[in-house]
């Protein structure tokens, strides 16, 4: 409080100050903002540069046994990694996880962002009920969800009890439907996978949630006004007015959650391991077991390689646009 | 009117049971912890503890003790130090702009949007090269060095609405780099390096693909260990239960006394710009 009155009185007379003497004093700090930053750009040019850099090497040697092996490989550990069945079940799923729940996480959140702006009584209350899974890990949520989607207990009991005659089997399904070859694997969403999405969508819709929330507290209620004097239901102004102004939140919404489904390790590893016949498998839990478990170091590195570039088709644009807005 | 006061009745309705849904879990998290063996069955696990019990809360710890113990050693080091970082390079980045530093920034940012599998066999090669391997130093370090990304970014975009006159004021009165730092960023930026922090705990907390991939027995975090405990067959899943909430109130406590922070780290971190 005392620092800011006293810089408030001084702004009053900061006119007078005669120009040349505070470049000067400008380009000194401008040193030191620059030596404050070289530690850290140190640590991530060998942690986040140099190390993808070293991921990309080992990808093409030879190094698929305990003892490391430089030699040069070319392309053949992604052409191993391409060709093989685990792989091919890893990036299936991978699409189906992404695609689901992406949109589960936006429709969900979206449904409960409008349900909480309507004006409603314990706001704040409903809102950190739907937004708590967020503070949990991973592994809490995959030690729960593996007993809530267990087929013998868990949701099934109610099931049972409101009279379902074929109860789901969850995560212990290798069903993959619909199902038709492709490759050395049967193309389709895998029935297993269902049980980690819903664990994963109830972690992360409150997310979806609260960044629609921001979105519609933003759109100006004179444009949802002007609607409704226009003869507009509620429905349609939803639609037709409300919706569009949330176009820019629904893409980062989409890329966030994109980015955190080609990430999703630690809620399989803990729920349902690469399941059988893989099919809840991820590319990230391949990279761990074949590199850590199996010595195929090389190979490991390979799948590392695809996972980043796949990331980087979606993180790219949206990095190069958000920093374009921002200099414009 | 009538229609009206229906359709609050149904929102509120809807409202409740998904709330309910959203609930479901810590339920059966809490039930279950509370319940001695001879209750654990897998065709009553909806119901309530005939007797209470806080035995499965005790073994869950002798177990997952010294592990809790590693988490918060290594959540609240990475935590302060990512945060300093942070605050560091946000001050720099968005108070001195010097030739470069608009592209600088989003080459530390880029560190955020990797697949931390990208980098993890030279990770591990790294860190066993320095001796730290199987230490929580080892983590601390690494939880850091991935957390620049984000804290900078929060303390730049938190620096940013500090208005510049503030800053000009105070070079008259004879303040340089560090003085306007230290007198005028970090008094203002408390709230800031309140939600920082409660974002990296949380996140450090809860990490795990680090730590199952740097340490062993005994010197895992919580969620490791967590993990190695509920692939366990010989813990009865109270003793589980109790477990993840052990493992999980501390965040679970933070999010609930200091919720709008977490949330405006979320917003934070997610909205760029």
């Amino acid at each position: 409080m005392r620092n800011s009155s006293t810089l408030a009185a001084n702004t009053s007379y900061m006119p007078s100050l005669p120009v040349k003497k505070r470049r000067i004093h400008w380009s000194w700090n401008k040193t030191w903002a620059i030596v404050t930053l070289i530690p850290s750009l140190i640590a991530v040019g060998i942690f986040v540069y140099g190390f993808l850099g070293w991921t990309g090497y080992v990808s093409v040697t030879n190094w698929n046994s305990f003892i490391p092996n430089s030699s040069f490989a070319g392309l053949a550990n992604y052409k191993a990694i391409f060709g093989d069945f685990r792989f091919q079940s890893d990036l299936r799923n991978l699409l189906f996880l992404t695609i689901f729940f992406i949109l589960l996480c936006m429709a969900i959140g979206l449904f409960l962002a409008v349900l909480i702006d309507s004006k409603i009584k314990a706001e704040s209350l409903f809102r950190n009920i739907f937004l708590f899974p967020m503070a949990l890990s991973f592994i809490v949520t995959g030690v729960v969800w593996q007993w809530l989607l267990n087929p013998q207990t868990g949701v099934n009991l109610i099931f049972k009890a409101l009279g379902a005659k074929h109860l789901p089997l969850w995560y212990t399904s290798s069903k993959v439907v619909p199902s038709f070859h492709l490759g050395q694997i049967q193309f389709g969403l895998p029935v297993a996978l269902l049980a980690v999405i819903i664990a994963a969508v109830w972690q992360l819709s409150g997310f979806a949630m609260a960044l629609y929330l921001s979105g519609l507290r933003a759109v100006p209620d004179e444009i949802k006004e002007a609607a409704r004097v226009d003869g507009a239901n509620e429905w349609r102004t939803f639609w037709r007015v409300t919706f569009p102004q949330l176009r820019p939140i629904t893409v980062t919404v989409v890329v966030i959650l994109i980015q955190m489904s080609l990430k999703t390790f630690d809620l399989v590893y803990a729920m349902t391991g690469p399941g059988n016949g893989y099919v809840t498998d991820q590319p990230s839990l391949d990279m761990f077991t074949t590199t850590f478990q199996a010595d195929k170091y090389a190979q490991g590195a390979a799948i590392a390689i695809i996972m980043f570039l796949l990331m980087m088709v979606f993180v790219i644009p949206y990095l190069v646009q958000s920093l374009r807005k921002e200099d414009a | 009117m009538a229609v009206r006061r229906l359709n609050r009745s149904i929102l509120y309705a809807v409202l409740v049971v998904l709330s309910g849904v959203f609930l479901m879990p810590i339920y059966v998290l809490l039930t279950t912890s509370l319940k001695p063996n001879s209750e654990v069955d897998i065709n009553h696990m909806w119901w309530l503890p005939h007797h209470i019990t806080f035995e499965p809360w005790i073994q869950a710890f002798a177990q997952l003790g010294p592990n809790l113990g590693n988490s918060l050693y290594l959540a609240v080091g990475a935590t302060v130090l990512s945060s300093i970082i942070g605050a560091l390079n946000g001050y720099a980045l968005s108070k001195w702009k010097f030739p470069g530093s608009n592209a600088l920034f989003p080459i530390i940012l880029f560190g955020m949007f990797i697949p931390y599998q990208s980098i993890l066999i030279p990770l591990l090669k790294f860190v066993e090269g320095i001796h730290l391997y199987n230490t929580i130093p080892g983590l601390i370090l690494t939880n850091t060095i991935y957390g620049i990304p984000i804290t900078t970014l929060i303390f730049r975009n938190y620096y940013a609405g500090i208005p510049n006159e503030l800053l000009e004021s105070a070079q008259i009165d004879g303040n340089g780099y560090w003085g306007i730092f230290l007198r005028i960023m970090l008094p203002l930026a408390i709230p800031g390096f309140v939600v920082v922090a409660i974002w990296q705990f949380t996140n450090i907390w809860n990490e795990f693909l680090f730590a199952i991939t740097l340490t062993t027995p005994p010197h895992q975090p919580v969620t490791v260990a967590l993990q190695n405990l509920s692939g366990s067959d010989v813990v009865q899943w109270n003793v589980q239960m109790a477990g993840a909430l052990e493992a999980a109130l501390p965040t679970l406590l933070l999010y609930i006394f200091l919720g709008r922070y977490f949330i405006r780290g979320m917003l934070a971190g997610s909205v760029k710009g």
